[in-house]
């Protein structure tokens, strides 16, 4: 059944990527402007020498366990394991558990991220934060760990989020961040992107740009996935301690893919481990509003790096669609385009309403509140459970809390707040 | 000799850029050859132009939003070079819209369109194959920027495989805002030039007569662009006769650095 890795990867493994130009197959790169060029190579050049360095290791380690609070329980989910058994066939429906990334500092998976870059950018003797932020997650994330280390931040925001997500804003300006609202484009999160670039390109001499999530310009992708890779490491071992084996399948939301690259990566080598992407597809594929890039686009090339994008036929990028502002942005991690078109993980879509259902019924259930994004990927459970057998273990990453979420599923089920 | 050549032969060139499909491209594209200008930039409009100031981006967003497409760019440049056979045209964009129906398609294209150089923002030397190799094969000149992080160690690849001439981005920053000091642009136009064959043009907030002047006392050419789109959003159909005014002050002080 699982795919096998291509005959020219190093070692016969998924994990030897990317290789020395930052490629994913044809994916990935350094699409950037000559200004940012020397910088990257930098980067590349610290982040090497941080990941052999043992005080780096211990100091990210401390912070991961200390201040974000790791490790995050691996939970199994007995009620929603229940349901699902009870509508599958006979013998079907496996064992379900939740990483429990929601249960970190700041409520999601992108402060493991964020703890790990500013340690580089702190050893590259950079003195100013920026990065650009959509729900305003990956801003509070941010904000939170240049509060930690007192240094300036400034977080790009689409002027259309900043109205539709004012708690963050608001937790970011607390945490002493700057907001700038971006009121070019459509002024959401890939214009927010655009303009953290152009800052970035102005101030290379001092500033170090957190990007949020696994794409980007190499070495963002690799950076960014092996900072989250503590989600997938910390399955392992707690999957091996609960049930004396791997899990059977993994299930995660796949928005830039920072989150399901973090869960799948280190399981990559491991065939038995079935892996699931869930993308968003907003109002369904074939209305047009979506942001299930894989399933609904074409590969391009985009803030840094070749990956799949929805796009029209000249090239021009297409506004995305989703209920979970996490996962509006019109493309992907270039490394989550090389797994889809390799085989080895299969990507699904799942629209607003199937993840609003879901939200509900994990409430109900399991007395968590998963965020918008994470709902996306209980969502899959009805269809990825039927075809399971019962004595299967699957482990869908909860990669936030729903707080944020509230307002916008009140509004979409008409309570009037 | 290349049109490159003739255009740089006589002592320094002016360099004009607009946005394609910005108002009404062709009579703005003859105002500037009328003014004056020595070699004209085309822009292709993208959705996500991150290198580009506010003046460029929403010159970018105006052509789009009315309707302007790839094949009307290629349009406006064939019928530009019936035009005017003696004028170096060069397209200036963002890779995806380059690339998206593969490099040689859009390389045949230039050359079909009488397009003598491309510059591509987002594909620096490192990504060269994404597009260079197409452009060579059609006999379409590759420009390449230098920027002021480009050190000299990165210069030699950054002009590997590129010709007509070196664009050197003047300041670490997007287009049409600050200026560089003069002495940083002197400084680095002569260590490009020690380096390379091609001529070296500098842009990136050029705007005035006497920018201008002072730039090219050094370098073989200045870029505008900025100010020549400002004109455009100003005057909308009426552009052609403010551009090619301006076009030739700009040209008189250039050109008398000769």
């Amino acid at each position: 059944m699982t795919a096998q890795p291509p005959a020219n990867l190093a070692k016969n493994s998924w994990r030897t990527l990317p290789d020395e130009t930052g490629h994913f197959g044809q994916f990935g790169g350094r699409y950037v402007a000559e200004t940012l060029m020397p910088l990257i190579l930098d980067l590349e050049k610290q982040y090497r020498a941080a990941r052999h360095d043992p005080e780096f290791k211990a100091q990210l380690d401390d912070l991961l366990k200390t201040f974000v609070g790791r490790p995050s329980p691996l939970y199994p989910a007995p009620r929603l394991t229940e349901h699902f058994r009870g509508l599958a066939p006979a013998g079907k429906g496996p064992k379900i558990y939740f990483k429990r990334e929601d249960l970190n500092h700041t409520g999601a998976h992108k402060i493991n991220n964020c703890v790990g870059q500013i340690l580089l950018a702190i050893r590259m003797g950079k003195t100013r934060i920026i990065a650009e932020t959509g729900a305003g997650q990956h801003g509070v994330a941010t904000a939170t760990v240049a509060a930690r280390f007192g240094l300036p931040c400034t977080i790009f925001m689409g002027a259309k989020d900043v109205e539709r997500q004012k708690p963050n804003v608001f937790r970011m300006k607390l945490l002493g961040a700057e907001v700038r609202p971006v009121t070019s484009g459509a002024e959401t999160l890939k214009d927010a992107m655009n303009e953290a670039l152009r800052d970035w390109v102005a101030n290379v001499h001092d500033t170090f740009y957190i990007i949020g999530t696994a794409a980007g310009p190499h070495p963002y992708p690799e950076l960014v996935r092996d900072f989250q890779s503590v989600i997938g490491d910390e399955t392992r071992v707690q999957m091996l301690e609960a049930e004396g084996r791997l899990p059977d399948m993994l299930v995660a939301a796949v928005g830039g893919g920072s989150n399901a690259i973090g869960m799948f990566h280190p399981f990559l080598d491991d065939p038995e481990v079935a892996m699931v992407g869930i993308e968003a597809a907003g109002h369904g594929i074939e209305s047009g509003q979506h942001a299930a890039s894989l399933t609904g686009g074409r590969p391009g090339i985009l803030h840094g790096n070749k990956t799949y994008l929805l796009q029209d036929e000249d090239g021009q990028i297409t506004e995305a669609h989703s209920i979970s502002a996490g996962l509006d942005y019109p493309g992907l991690g270039p490394e989550h385009s090389w797994l889809h078109e390799s085989g080895r993980v299969r990507y699904v879509p799942i629209t607003d309403d199937e993840a609003l259902e879901a939200f509900q019924l994990c409430c109900a259930l399991e007395g968590i509140i998963p965020a918008l994004e994470s709902a996306h990927a209980l969502a899959a459970l009805p269809q990825l459970t039927a075809e399971m057998d019962a004595d299967k273990v699957l482990v869908v990453n909860l990669s936030g809390r729903g707080d944020k979420d509230i307002f916008t599923v009140a509004e979409a089920l008409g309570f009037d707040l | 000799m290349t049109r490159f050549e003739n255009a740089f032969a006589n002592g320094p060139a002016l360099v004009c850029f607009i946005t394609g499909g910005d108002g009404d491209t062709a009579a703005n594209l003859d105002a500037l050859v009328a003014g004056g200008a020595d070699v004209i930039e085309l822009g292709m409009p993208f959705t996500d132009p991150m290198a580009d100031g506010p003046a460029i981006q929403e010159a970018n967003l105006r052509s789009l939003a009315k309707g302007t497409r790839t094949s009307d760019i290629f349009r406006i440049a064939a019928d530009f070079r019936q035009r005017h056979p003696q004028v170096p045209l060069v397209l200036m964009g963002y890779a995806n819209p380059m690339t998206v129906r593969g490099p040689e398609w859009f390389a045949q294209e230039c050359a079909k369109a009488g397009v003598d150089g491309v510059i591509c923002v987002d594909i620096p030397s490192e990504e060269d194959a994404s597009l260079g190799p197409a452009l060579r094969d059609s006999g379409v000149s590759l420009i390449r920027l230098a920027t002021p992080t480009t050190d000299a160690v990165r210069l030699p690849k950054v002009l590997e495989g590129s010709s007509g001439f070196l664009y050197y981005v003047s300041v670490a920053g997007i287009t049409g805002m600050q200026q560089a000091a003069q002495g940083s642009i002197e400084d680095a136009v002569a260590q490009l030039k020690a380096a390379s064959d091609i001529p070296v043009a500098v842009g990136f907030g050029v705007r005035t007569p006497e920018q201008a002047a002072a730039i090219a006392r050094v370098a073989d050419g200045v870029v505008v662009g900025s100010a020549f789109v400002d004109i455009v959003k100003q005057h909308g159909d009426a552009a052609p006769g403010p551009l090619q005014e301006y076009t030739a002050t700009l040209a008189q002080a250039v050109h008398a650095a000769r």
